[in-house]
């Protein structure tokens, strides 16, 4: 008998919920000129999980994404990321979450012009203390894994397709399990624009959540769940009912 | 289009049995379309009766063949385009503008509706796409069938652009 047979079988592990909103509510302004951009809003989403969110201008959508990447807070409710409430944080901690445990990918690509494509998925790394021959390595793998080469090019010198690529790269090093989209392919053709969503939808098989808020259908139909927004709320959601996920 | 079209299309590249005409129809709409082999002589005997084809008889088999008026008959088809004067009665747009009649309310609910079971039809197609390797150098039949699949999924887009503008322009009549 060796050692392992005498040990309890391993507790099963429940799903990790990746972000979580109760009840979530946000007003800008006030009085007469208070502008309500969410107006209760409970939405879970799962490690592993790619959501995408959908409405119409004004519904919400990128409010929501600001309040889970802590660059907002909400006027009521709870944002909770990793397990942890975002506004019991203290702005060191909150800005260690936005540095540490998620990743950004907008529609304008926000890259370091003067940096290389190397460099730019790097730079989160070394702030976050990482030392600089580890934060290459994390990088080169990164960005490998996004279909790049030649990494000492800067960024004018890919295209905008590839651009969006170092974004998602830079969005998914290191500890990163959360990444938050807002309108990745905003800037992109077609053909560039279902890379882009096909790359981010292969992240939540590495055990990362997606939530990505877009206007296309096209590539809200790449997500596990779509869930729609209107006048601040959610007013319903789509899964791809075939019982299974990726 | 209908069946005649279809078989005049066939017919025009040579002479063929009803049997062949069937199994070409049905392969050329890629698989969309499965035909019953009474239609199929139905269909040439009207043909036969206008006079845009012909038969033959060969050992023991009727043998059907285009003929001239046939030829300009399927030319005029293939150049008819078609019209939206008045508009198509498309049931998803019939079905919008009736919910709005009963209130915008009504009408968001309807579109809420439409839209999340569209789009999950979408999501499995989606996902089926995902399912199989594409080839690009796919022809013939698998061409067709994967044609037919794209013009699903690009028609599902259309209609949810279609709704979210719905959507849109009622919620900024209602404000």
């Amino acid at each position: 008998m060796t050692v392992t047979d005498t040990l309890a079988p391993p507790e099963p592990v429940p799903p990790v919920d990746a972000i979580r909103f109760l009840d979530v509510a946000k007003t800008y302004g006030s009085g007469d000129n208070a502008v309500t951009a969410l107006a209760g809003v409970t939405l879970t989403v799962a490690a592993g999980e790619m959501v995408a969110i959908m409405g119409p201008s004004g519904c919400g959508k990128s409010t929501l994404l600001h309040l889970a990447g802590g660059l907002e807070d909400p006027t009521s409710g709870t944002v909770v990321v990793g397990g942890r409430p975002v506004s019991a944080m203290t702005p060191s901690q909150r800005a260690t979450m936005r540095r540490r445990d998620v990743g950004y990918v907008f529609q304008r690509l926000n890259l370091v012009p003067s940096l290389t494509a190397l460099e730019n998925v790097m730079l989160p790394l070394e702030l976050d203390g990482i030392p600089t021959r580890d934060a290459r390595d994390q990088a080169r793998e990164a960005l490998s894994a996004m279909g790049l080469d030649r990494l000492d090019r800067y960024p004018d010198d890919f295209s905008g397709g590839q651009q969006q690529r170092i974004a998602i790269a830079r969005a998914t090093t290191g500890t990163r399990r959360l990444v938050l989209a807002d309108e990745p392919t905003g800037a992109l053709d077609t053909a560039n624009g279902d890379q882009v969503i096909e790359l981010l939808a292969a992240l939540p098989a590495r055990g990362a959540a997606v939530v990505l808020v877009t206007h296309e259908p096209r590539f809200a139909s790449w997500a596990d769940r779509v869930v729609f927004l209107r006048d601040g709320r959610v007013v319903d959601q789509s899964e791809a009912d075939d019982g299974g996920r990726r | 289009m209908a069946v005649r079209e279809g078989l005049l299309a066939l017919l025009d590249a040579g002479p063929r049995v009803g049997h062949q005409l069937k199994t070409g129809f049905e392969a050329a709409t890629g698989g969309v379309w499965p035909l019953n082999v009474g239609q199929v002589y139905t269909t040439l005997d009207r043909l036969e009766r206008d006079g845009l084809v012909a038969t033959a008889e060969a050992d023991g088999q009727r043998t059907y063949s285009i003929t001239d008026a046939g030829t300009a008959a399927l030319g005029a088809w293939w150049e008819a385009v078609g019209g939206d004067d008045p508009p198509p009665r498309d049931e998803l747009m019939l079905k919008v503008l009736m919910a709005l009649d009963r209130g915008p309310d009504h009408a968001l609910a309807v579109v809420t509706a439409q839209r999340t079971a569209l789009l999950a039809l979408l999501q499995r197609r989606r996902r089926d796409q995902r399912g199989r390797a594409t080839d690009p150098a796919v022809g013939g039949e698998a061409l067709a069938a994967v044609l037919v699949d794209d013009a699903l999924v690009l028609r599902a887009e259309a209609d949810l652009r279609w709704l979210d503008q719905c959507e849109a322009r009622v919620l900024q009549a209602r404000r």
